[in-house]
């Protein structure tokens, strides 16, 4: 049975696109998952970096439709677990080298080899965005709980729409639970209420992430940590898996409180 | 001090989430209509499709488009009528 590709997307940049590829593949993969993440952000290539595995380049993506190299000789394996690997892109080539015909047929090559293949979207709605979405099954919209990442969000779900993908998963990133106490970020629902597609997970702001991306190391490895906590949710939810979701208001002295004398 | 007794008692408390919230209702309203042209297209031949039942329309001149105002959204038709059908007249009869 063919594996199922999903493109990670947000419309603005800078919402966390990519460090989310990372960790939902890492954690897949770390949970017996076969899986492939590839770049589509051809020219700005970044997943490479976040993943640690820079180093180890050798082929792109644009290489093996150019036809320069096979598609198994451009694959670079993790160095953590066996089940995952990266397809990075070029990173001095313009984004138009590549066709959305060209992405679906590679795409479908992957699917018959990995269980899921992770799409990492770039930002904007023009050509890059278009290759990222031709092989995909389904979407995943990554934002923030901003006005200009929402209203992206929303024209990307519009888009996604008009490419056949229906009911992408949100995730909801860099919340902050302190400002959300104050009524100075938008909540959950709130941002729910406005778009109108199936919640997939809430992140929330975490310095561990900086920290992680500067070692190259996703943050799903460090189970202390909150956001590589809230990551793991999202990966068990995507196997199927009924999570709840964090608590985002669980900060304030009377939970802690609670929590503390054993009433939570 | 008015800002401390207003945000004791008042709006201020509130914070700006609500500000945000409604701002982004306002935006995606024009968002939404605009992104598709094409509903825009379908809507008229069907709006054209009813309204020739009845009378006869300039096709020429008819013309439906979204006019915006500053926190509100109008559909505002214009169909230039060539002839009343008789049948219509006679049933009104």
């Amino acid at each position: 049975m063919p594996g199922k590709a999903l493109v990670i997307t947000s419309g603005k940049g800078g919402v966390g696109k990519t460090t989310t590829t990372a960790n939902l593949g890492l954690g897949l993969a770390l949970r017996g998952h076969k899986v492939a993440l590839v770049d589509a952000d051809t020219g700005l290539r970044n997943l490479d970096v976040v993943m640690g595995l820079e180093n180890r380049i050798v082929y792109d993506l644009v290489d093996v439709i150019e036809g320069n190299c096979r598609l198994a000789q451009a694959l670079i394996r993790d160095k953590r677990t066996r089940n995952l690997v990266l397809l990075p892109t070029a990173q001095s080539k313009e984004k138009d080298a590549v066709k959305p015909e060209q992405m679906k047929e590679l795409v479908k090559q992957l699917k018959d080899e990995f269980d899921y293949v992770l799409i990492d979207s770039p930002a904007g709605i023009e050509h890059g965005f278009r290759n990222a979405v031709a092989g995909a099954d389904e979407a995943i919209i990554v934002t923030t709980p901003e006005v200009a990442a929402v209203r992206d969000a929303d024209r990307i779900i519009g888009l996604l729409e008009a490419s056949g993908l229906y009911d992408p998963g949100l995730i909801i990133n860099r919340v902050r639970p302190d400002m959300v106490r104050r009524g100075d970020m938008m909540d959950i629902t709130d941002i729910i209420d406005i778009l109108a597609i199936p919640l997939l997970g809430v992140v929330p702001d975490d310095e561990g992430i900086i920290v992680s991306t500067n070692r190259g190391e996703p943050v799903v490895l460090n189970g202390r940590c909150r956001s590589g906590e809230a990551f793991n949710n999202i990966v068990r939810r995507l196997e199927g898996e009924e999570v709840p979701f964090l608590d985002m208001r669980g900060d304030g002295i009377l939970e802690r409180l609670k929590r503390l004398v054993g009433l939570r | 001090m008015w800002e401390f007794l207003s945000r004791l008692f008042g709006r201020e408390n509130e914070g700006s989430k609500v500000a945000a919230k409604e701002r982004l209702r306002l935006v995606l309203v024009h968002d939404r209509t605009s992104v598709s042209p094409c509903l825009l297209e379908t809507l008229k031949e069907e709006l054209l499709d009813v309204i020739s039942k009845y009378m006869e329309i300039d096709q020429a001149g008819f013309e439906v488009n979204l006019e915006r105002g500053d926190d509100s959204m109008a559909l505002v038709a214009n169909i230039p009528i060539k002839e009343m059908k008789r049948a219509l007249s006679r049933t009104k009869n």
